[in-house]
C-alpha cells in the first residue's frame, strides 16, 4: 500500500508516494537523497538520524513519513546559509572540534539547535543532559561539550 | 613566511563537509539500478543444517535472486583467510578451520550467514528472508572461553576447540624467580568482550561492469587495498585490477572495519550473477551479531617481587576467545599484540606469558581500539596496583622504583623500545591531577557519604607493527609498511595519496599540515586523497596507531623525492651546481646568493619543460615512496582516575581524569587530544559500562542492541585533564608515535584501580556497574557483621 505524503523539508515543499511504512529518514534519505541525515541504530538510541520537525529535535527513525503529513522539516543541510557560510553552532563544532568522523554530527547539531533555543548560556551539565538521545563513538563527547556551550553562546537564543 | 604548520591547532579540512551533511558514505551512494541485499542469519548458536527451503522466498515481489553456501561452492568461492599463521607450542600451525562467506552445512554462531536474499527494494529483501525456511538439527553451544576446550567440538579440525597453545619468555628461569620471591602477587579476571560499535553500521555495494569485466565495490574499510588482496587473491580468484575498492568516508571503525567480511565478498560476487549492482547496509541489530567483537580474555597473573619492591618476573596465563571462525587478524591480537607488551614501563627481567585461543559459538573477535594491548596493560598495571597496596607502597613510587631509564632498551618479551621518559609522564601526571589534594578530597567525599578511590595506570603501547621481515617471522602473511605519492601540479599546488585511510583521524588535515611545512607553503595549497585503490598506488590501511609514523613517513619520503628532484630542475634553471642549492620555505635559492627560483616555478618548468635538463632528467614532478619502518613506536604515558562511589546504590561516578601521554612530536595537538578524548572514552567504556552477555545455554546474544549494550554517553564522563611530554621516535623523520588507541589502553586499568582502591577489595569485574559495586559493598558490609 502506498500513500501520498507532503511536508516541506528546508523551506521547499516536497512530496512523494510512499509505503505506508516508509520511516521518516528512508524518506529523508532514499526518496529525497538529503543523505546528511544518517542512520547509526535501529532502536532510537543513537541520535544520529535527528532533525528539526516544526522547530523540534525527533529521531526520524521513530516516526513515520505521513506522520509528518504537512510538517515543516529542517535536515543538516538546510542549517547552513544558502551561500555556504557555517551556521554558529556548526561553526562552534568545526572550532572545538566537536566531530571526528562525522557520523553522528547531524544528528547532534540538530539536537544542539533546539537545545539552545532555550539555553542561550548553558552549564557543562546542561549540555551533558541534552545529550542523553545522541551517542558518538569518537570524541567522548568533551569536544561536542565545548562546542554546544560555544555555540549556544552564538546564537544567543535564536535559531 | 608561513607559521610553523607541525604542532599547529589547524582546524580540520574535512570538517566543512561533514558539518553540512556533505559527507558521503558508503550508504550514501545509490548506484543507478542497484538491487539491495538482505542476510538470512542462524538464529541458533550451533546447528546443523539439514534443509533450506527457497521456494516461498523465492516467489516473493522483487525478488531477484537468492543465493546460498551451496551456491557460493559450486562457482568455487573460497573461504575468508586469516592473515597470519601463529604457531603452536608443540611446533605445529594454528588449526585454520575453513571459514565461507555463506554456512556450508553447519552454522557455528547466531548471526552466521546461512543465505542471501537480493531484491529490488531493501524492504522487499527482507520480507523475502523472512519466508526462507531453515531446517536445523541444533547442537550444544559453547560462549564462555573457560569452557571451550570441553565442549561440542564446533570445527571438525579442532576436536578440542583449540585454535593453538602459544607461549612467549623463558618458563623455567620465570618459575625460578618465584622461588625465591620475597612477595608475589596474584590475579584472576577477565578483560570482558566488546561489541565496537562503530555508530555508521557496516555498508557494502558491490556492482559489475560487462563492457570492462571489472567490479567496484563501495565498503566501509578501514583498508581497501587490503580488503581488494584478500578478497581477489584468496576469496574470488580474480585479478587485482579488475577490482576497484572504495571506501568513502567512513563513519568510525575502532578496528571492526580492517576485516574481510563476507557480506562484501557476496554483494561483490552477486553483482556479477545479476549483472546490476547490489547494496547492503547492515542495521545495528546485524552490526552487534556480525561485527568482529573485541577482548574477551580469562586471565591468571603472577607478579614476583624482591623485598625492595623489584620486580623480579611476571608469569600470566591467558584463555583467549577467538568466537567461532578466524577472522582476519584475530590470531595475532592475543599473542604478537598482548604478550610482547607485558614488560610495561618495567625493568622486569623475565616474563613469561601462555595464550590459550579457543573457538566458541560466538561472534568472531579480532583488533578493537588497542588490541591486545589493552589487556596487556590492565595485566600490568592491575597486577603492579595490587603489590602497591599489598606491600603499602605507594602506587607512584612502587612504579618508580621499577621504571626503564636506560634506552634503547630490550625486553624479555622481543620488543626493543628505542625511547620514552616514564618519570616525565608520571610526575606530569602527578602535577595536573592535583594528587597531592587527593587526601582532601576524599576526606570530603567522605563527609558526603561516598567513597573515593584513586588509580593509576603507566601504560606502553606498540604502534605501526614494523618491520615486515620481523612481523613475517612472526608469523604475518601481509608487509606492514605504507605507500604515499606526491603530486605537484604545473602551478605548485600539490595532491597527496596516501595508503593510510581516514575514519575519523583527521588525516586530510595532519597529513596537509606535515606536507605544507615539509615544502614550506601555504596548507591550502595541499589536498590529501586516500580511500581508493583506483586512485592510490598501494597501502596497508589504517589499524594500530600506524597511520603518522607509518604512512606519513611515507609520505615525508616521497616529499624528499620531490625537493631532490626541484634541486636538479633549479639548478638547471638558476646555471648553478646542484649542490648549491638549498630548499627553504618554497624557494630553491643558490646558497650565499640572492638568486633563486619559487617552488612554483620549478613546478612549471618540470611541466612546461622548453628550459629542461632533458639530457639528465624526465619532465614532470611526481613521486612515489614505500617506508618499511625499522621498528615499532613506543608511545607512553601515565593516566591516573579518580572515581566517586555512591555506597547507597553502588553506581560509580569518573570525578577527574588525568592522561598525560608521550606520543612523540605532536603535528595537530587539538586533534590528538580528540584521539584521546574519544579512547579515554571507550576505556571508561569498557571499565563502567560495556560488557557483552551470551546466553550460556543457548549461546543467544543477550546485549544485542543499544539498549542492552551500554555505550558510554555524554553524562557518563567527565571533562579530561590531558596534556603531553616529548621523547621524539628516533627511527621516523617526524619523531612521531601515533596516539590513536593510548586512551583505550590505559583507561580500564586506572579506572579498575581506583574503584578497587574505593571498595577496598581486590578485584571488581569489568564492567563495574552499579549492581556489580552493590554486590561487593554488601559482601563487605557481611563480612563485617
Amino acid at each position: 500500500m502506498t500513500i501520498k505524503v507532503s511536508m516541506k523539508v528546508n523551506g521547499k515543499p516536497v512530496s512523494a508516494e510512499v509505503e505506508a511504512r516508509t520511516l521518516l529518514v528512508t524518506y529523508i534519505r532514499e526518496n529525497l537523497r538529503l543523505t546528511g541525515t544518517h542512520v547509526g541504530c535501529d532502536t532510537a538510541q543513537c541520535g544520529a538520524c535527528t532533525v528539526l520537525m516544526n522547530g523540534r529535535a525527533i529521531k526520524s527513525c521513530s516516526i513515520v513519513a505521513m506522520q509528518a503529513e504537512g510538517a515543516d522539516l529542517m535536515t543538516i543541510e538546510g542549517v547552513a546559509k544558502p551561500d555556504g557560510t557555517l551556521h554558529p553552532m556548526q561553526a562552534a563544532f568545526k572550532e572545538n572540534h566537536g566531530l571526528q568522523c562525522g557520523f553522528c554530527t547531524p544528528g547532534m547539531v540538530m539536537n544542539a539547535l533546539d537545545f539552545a533555543k532555550s539555553h542561550p548560556n548553558p552549564t557543562e551539565q546542561e549540555v551533558r543532559e541534552s545529550l542523553e538521545g545522541n551517542l558518538c563513538r569518537c570524541t567522548g563527547y568533551h569536544n561536542i561539550v565545548k562546542s554546544i556551550i560555544a555555540g549556544a553562546k552564538a546564537m544567543g537564543g535564536k535559531l | 613566511m608561513n607559521a610553523p604548520l607541525i604542532g599547529a591547532r589547524v582546524q580540520r579540512k574535512e570538517d566543512y563537509r561533514f558539518l553540512t551533511g556533505s559527507g558521503q558514505y558508503t550508504d550514501d551512494v545509490a548506484l543507478p539500478n542497484q538491487a539491495y541485499a538482505a542476510f538470512v542469519r542462524s538464529q541458533h548458536a550451533h546447528a546443523k543444517i539439514k534443509k533450506i527451503s527457497l521456494d516461498k522466498a523465492k516467489k516473493s515481489p522483487g525478488v531477484v535472486g537468492i543465493y546460498t553456501g551451496e551456491d557460493l561452492a559450486n562457482a568455487k568461492v573460497g573461504g575468508l583467510p586469516c592473515g597470519w599463521l601463529i604457531t603452536d607450542v608443540n611446533g605445529q600451525p594454528m588449526k585454520e578451520p575453513a571459514h565461507p562467506c555463506l554456512a556450508q552445512g553447519k552454522v557455528r554462531y547466531v548471526g552466521d550467514h546461512v543465505a542471501v536474499v537480493i531484491a529490488e527494494t531493501l524492504s522487499q529483501a527482507r520480507d523475502a528472508a523472512e519466508l526462507v525456511k531453515v531446517d536445523y538439527e541444533e547442537l550444544p553451544a559453547v560462549t564462555d572461553a573457560a569452557k571451550a576446550r570441553k565442549a561440542t567440538p564446533i570445527h571438525d579440525n579442532a576436536p578440542d576447540n583449540t585454535c593453538y597453545v602459544w607461549a612467549l619468555g623463558d618458563k623455567a628461569k620465570v618459575d625460578e624467580a618465584f622461588k625465591a620471591a620475597a612477595h608475589v602477587t596474584k590475579l584472576e579476571f577477565v578483560n570482558n568482550r566488546l561489541i565496537p560499535n562503530a555508530i555508521e553500521p557496516r555498508a557494502a555495494i558491490g556492482s559489475f561492469s560487462r563492457a570492462d569485466d571489472a567490479y567496484t565495490l563501495y565498503v566501509t574499510s578501514q583498508n581497501p587495498h587490503v580488503e581488494r588482496l584478500l578478497m581477489t587473491a584468496f576469496v574470488l580468484g580474480l585479478p587485482e585490477h579488475k577490482v576497484r575498492v572504495v571506501a568513502p568516508d567512513v563513519g568510525g571503525g575502532f578496528g571492526s572495519k580492517i576485516y574481510l567480511y563476507a557480506e562484501d565478498v557476496v554483494v561483490t560476487w552477486a553483482s556479477k550473477q545479476l549483472n546490476r549492482p547490489v547494496k547492503w547496509t547492515s542495521d545495528r541489530s546485524e552490526a552487534f551479531l556480525s561485527d568482529a567483537h573485541g577482548r574477551d580474555h580469562v586471565t591468571v597473573a603472577e607478579l614476583a617481587l624482591d623485598k625492595d619492591g623489584k620486580f623480579l618476573a611476571m608469569r600470566v596465563k591467558t584463555t583467549a576467545n577467538l568466537g567461532a571462525y578466524l577472522s582476519t587478524f584475530a590470531s595475532c591480537i592475543p599473542t604478537i599484540l598482548y604478550a610482547t607488551l607485558l614488560a610495561g614501563q618495567y625493568t622486569t627481567p623475565q616474563i613469561y606469558c601462555e595464550v590459550t585461543a579457543v573457538f566458541t559459538n560466538t561472534t568472531p573477535v579480532d583488533a578493537y581500539r588497542g588490541a591486545g594491548r589493552p589487556e596487556a596493560t590492565y595485566v600490568v598495571e592491575r597486577l603492579v596496583e595490587t603489590a602497591a597496596r599489598e606491600l603499602k607502597l605507594d602506587p607512584a613510587e612502587l612504579r618508580r622504583r621499577n621504571f626503564i631509564r636506560n634506552f634503547p632498551y630490550q625486553t624479555p618479551v622481543a620488543l626493543q623500545y628505542d625511547t620514552g621518559d616514564y618519570d616525565a609522564t608520571l610526575d606530569a601526571a602527578l602535577e595536573l591531577g592535583e594528587v597531592s589534594g587527593y587526601a582532601k578530597r576524599k576526606e570530603e567525599s567522605s563527609k558526603k557519604g561516598k567513597l573515593r578511590g584513586i588509580g593509576y595506570a603507566a601504560y606502553i603501547e606498540a604502534c605501526g607493527i614494523a618491520p615486515s621481515a620481523v612481523a613475517g617471522s612472526l608469523g604475518a602473511r601481509a608487509g606492514l609498511f605504507e605507500a604515499g605519492e606526491v603530486r605537484v601540479h604545473p602551478t605548485g599546488s600539490v595532491t597527496v595519496f596516501t595508503g593510510s585511510h581516514s575514519h575519523g583521524q583527521g588525516h586530510e588535515t595532519t597529513f596537509a599540515q606535515v606536507v605544507a611545512d615539509r615544502l614550506g607553503m601555504a596548507i591550502e595549497n595541499v589536498s590529501i586523497v586516500h580511500g581508493d585503490t583506483s586512485k592510490i598506488l598501494f597501502g596497508m590501511g589504517t589499524y594500530g596507531s600506524r597511520s603518522i609514523a607509518v604512512g606519513g613517513t611515507a609520505i615525508v619520503k616521497a616529499l624528499d623525492k620531490i625537493i631532490a628532484k626541484g634541486r636538479k630542475i633549479a639548478a638547471h634553471l638558476l646555471e648553478a651546481s646542484e649542490s648549491d642549492i638549498e630548499y627553504d620555505k618554497g624557494e630553491f635559492k643558490v646558497a650565499g646568493t640572492d638568486r633563486k627560483k619559487m617552488f612554483g616555478e620549478v613546478a612549471f618548468a618540470a611541466y612546461v619543460p622548453h628550459n629542461y635538463p632533458h639530457d639528465k632528467l624526465e619532465p614532470g614532478l611526481n613521486e612515489n615512496a614505500f617506508y618499511d619502518p625499522a621498528n615499532f613506536t613506543f608511545p607512553a604515558g601515565t593516566y591516573i582516575c579518580e572515581v566517586e562511589v555512591d555506597p547507597d546504590t553502588g553506581a560509580v561516578s569518573i570525578d577527574r581524569f588525568t592522561a598525560v601521554d608521550d606520543f612523540g612530536k605532536v603535528i595537530n595537538p587539538m586533534i590528538v587530544e580528540g584521539q584521546v578524548h574519544g579512547g579515554l572514552t571507550q576505556g571508561i567504556g569498557q571499565a563502567l559500562t560495556e560488557g557483552c552477555r551470551y546466553d550460556a545455554s543457548s549461546g543467544q546474544l543477550l546485549t544485542g542492541s543499544m539498549m542492552d549494550y551500554c555505550l558510554p554517553r555524554a553524562g557518563d564522563v567527565p571533562y579530561f585533564k590531558i596534556d603531553t611530554r616529548e621523547t621524539p621516535c628516533t627511527h621516523n623523520p617526524l619523531g612521531v608515535k601515533g596516539c590513536g588507541e593510548a586512551g583505550a589502553i590505559g583507561a580500564p586499568a586506572a579506572v579498575m584501580n581506583a574503584i578497587t582502591d574505593a571498595l577496598g577489595v581486590k578485584d571488581v569485574a569489568m564492567p563495574a556497574t552499579a549492581q556489580t559495586v552493590w554486590k561487593h559493598l554488601q559482601e563487605k558490609s557481611h563480612a563485617r557483621v
